[in-house]
């Protein structure tokens, strides 16, 4: 089976040389000690390296939350627009990719700093008096997160509108169902599958984000992604690298095949 | 001086986020795939071709250009913008390249792993030239490894338009009446080398009382600190954003340039002394170019030509009288010799290493 060699490949192969070099030690210099130990296992229960991981889930929860709550009206607009025009908007969603991700950082930083071009803008509008302080902060960190994810979830939800059929939204409406009542008991239910898919798709690359909080945050707090990359170039301590890695995929991995068998979602979109 | 580069790893990062995109983590064992296009290939033209490992913007292309033209062979240069970088991608079988840049403290580790070959001095007469105050470096006391190439110091770049009177004492970067114009560099030895030295301790402790004292002070500092960068807090500087920022005389020299009320000092109680080094590898196989390489960086006129456009100060002692004489006298450049009794190398720590690990990320956690 082709998937299978690919999955293995690309997947198992690199997921278990991780695992074999988290329950070896660092040696002085930096290189990998082939003993077995769990040290580093037990190391990550420090309440040091929890509170990095919840911080990081917090994060990567309330950036899915918003990239939702933006991303779902947008895609329906996209959805409910002439077909010709669809593809115009689908093509704005995915423009930025064109560019490279740090480059738009970089970009966030003009926008954000202190005499930037927001707060240029704000002040001439005078609608604030003074700069308003946004780089730098955990809400720069948040903006530049769902600015770089949001298109993940955009796509998958406009695929799964485009395909629900409209004619039952419409019956509905004939039924006197509230407009709550549409949306939450007759669109979501239908696009569900895109719903999961997007949050997926943004939740997972925020967990390991490491370039926004180091650029946008100003490297003030550190994130799960921040943790690797120091264990792995600064401190060259593979195994513990390998460790937190490890757990990382392996909570993700629990929480999607929990969510599976409790929904019983067959196919995604 | 882990990292001076103007900016943060491209390639490695591109390959990280694709991994992460991916939602499969980075493993070392990427390594080998990672090695970038340029990468050596040792059989096809090993006679002609040198493959040069070094910073970011760290070349003059003119120069190299009469190296190859002098010589008849092809420069192929690579960069790295750390020295961990350079470590874990040599480490992860990166190999063939035949001259390499790593700092003080990194050649000592780079010797320790093995990973260079002696140098023949007698082909390197330049090696001669080298600077009495960079001779017999304990890292490598006989140069058998490696030569001195550009060095400088860490300290205060202030701006003097805000802070009239010039800052003697790290003390400063925790003065309260610049909370928020403060930037520190986002290096771990630097950082907490600035907080030792502000305690008049020396920035290579390794008893763990002082480092959890050093982290005391950084802690009380963060809430005055507006970022911790290692790449663009010279444009901070010109910018205004920060009024202060703990960095390298290079980058502080170039923020001058555009903002000429920007100031450098070394505060009093003393700072770190860098060098980065010129080295072979182990792996290289063309030793004998490689040693007219080095030699040719290290020519007098070829290192003032560096200096003049790198603003780092160079190795070569006959070569500052050829550098520009605003840059000759700019402390940020050339460190005066007033400063010299008061300046320290980064040492590696050993296993400390990792007492710096803990407070590092016990720092960032508040």
């Amino acid at each position: 089976m082709p998937s299978l060699a690919w999955l293995g490949i690309f997947f198992f192969i690199p997921l278990l040389l991780v695992l074999v070099i988290s329950f070896a030690a660092r040696g002085t210099y930096g290189g990998v000690e082939w003993t077995f130990s769990l040290a580093n296992y037990t190391t990550l229960l420090d309440p040091l390296y929890l509170t990095i991981f919840v911080r990081s889930l917090a994060l990567a929860l309330v950036t899915t939350a918003v990239c939702l709550l933006l991303g779902f009206p947008l895609a329906y607009y996209i959805a409910r627009a002439p077909l010709r025009w669809q593809g115009i908007w689908l093509l704005l969603v995915m423009i930025p990719f064109w560019t490279n991700f740090l480059v738009r950082t970089y970009a966030w930083m003009f926008i954000l700093r202190t005499e930037g071009l927001m707060n240029t803008v704000l002040m001439n509008l005078g609608l604030i008096a003074s700069p308003v302080e946004i780089l730098y902060t955990d809400a720069a960190i948040l903006i530049g997160l769902v600015y770089g994810y949001l298109p993940f979830m955009v796509l998958p939800l406009y695929a799964a509108l485009a395909r629900m059929d409209y004619s039952l939204v419409e019956a509905a409406w004939d039924l006197y169902a509230s407009a709550w009542n549409v949306l939450w008991r007759v669109i979501l239910p239908l696009t569900k599958p895109g719903v999961i898919a997007g949050c997926i798709l943004v939740f997972i690359p925020s967990l390991g984000a490491f370039i926004t909080p180091d650029l946008l945050g100003g490297a003030r707090s550190m994130m799960l992604g921040n943790l690797i990359q120091h264990e792995y170039l600064v401190v060259r301590d593979w195994p513990f690298g390998s460790a937190i890695s490890f757990v990382l995929m392996t909570l993700v991995l629990l929480g999607l095949w929990g969510y599976y068998r409790v929904e019983g979602v067959g196919r995604m979109t | 001086m882990s990292a001076r580069a103007l900016t943060v790893s491209y390639s490695l990062i591109l390959h990280l986020t694709l991994c992460i995109l991916c939602a499969c983590q980075p493993t070392p064992e990427d390594g080998p795939k990672n090695t970038p296009k340029t990468a050596p290939d040792a059989t096809s033209q090993a006679a002609t071709t040198l493959h040069y490992f070094t910073w970011t913007d760290y070349v003059s292309e003119d120069l190299l250009n009469a190296f190859e033209k002098a010589n008849g062979v092809k420069v192929v240069v690579d960069t790295f913008s750390s020295n961990e970088e350079l470590l874990a991608k040599l480490q992860s079988g990166a190999s063939g390249y035949d001259v390499a840049v790593p700092s003080d403290f990194m050649v000592s580790i780079m010797i320790k792993q093995d990973l260079l070959a002696e140098l023949d001095l007698a082909k390197i007469p330049n090696v001669g030239l080298v600077d009495e105050r960079l001779q017999h470096l304990p890292f490598d006391p006989e140069n058998r490894y490696s030569i001195p190439y550009l060095w400088g110091t860490v300290g205060i770049g202030y701006d003097s338009k805000v802070i009239p009177t010039a800052p003697e004492s790290w003390g400063v970067l925790w003065d309260p009446q610049y909370k928020g114009r403060i930037s520190m560099l986002n290096d771990q030895r630097e950082l907490f080398g600035a907080a030792l030295r502000a305690m008049g301790q020396s920035a290579n402790a390794k008893d763990p009382k002082i480092i959890e004292q050093a982290k005391a002070k950084l802690v009380s500092q963060k809430p005055l600190v507006k970022t911790y960068s290692s790449d663009n807090y010279d444009q901070l500087l010109v910018s205004g954003e920060v009024a202060l920022a703990h960095g390298w005389g290079g980058a502080v020299a170039r923020a001058m340039a555009e903002r000429p009320s920007i100031k450098y000092v070394v505060p009093k109680e003393g700072a770190t002394i860098w060098s980065d080094c010129l080295v072979v590898l182990k792996t290289s196989r063309n030793r004998e170019l490689a040693m007219r390489f080095i030699n040719f960086l290290l020519d007098r006129d070829v290192a003032a030509r560096t200096t003049n456009r790198l603003l780092f100060a160079s190795s070569n002692r006959e070569a500052k009288a050829l550098v520009l004489a605003p840059l000759r006298q700019n402390p940020a450049v050339y460190p005066p010799d007033s400063t010299f009794d008061r300046l320290e190398w980064i040492t590696d720590v050993g296993e400390a290493i990792k007492l710096y690990d803990r407070a590092w990320t016990e720092l960032k956690l508040r």
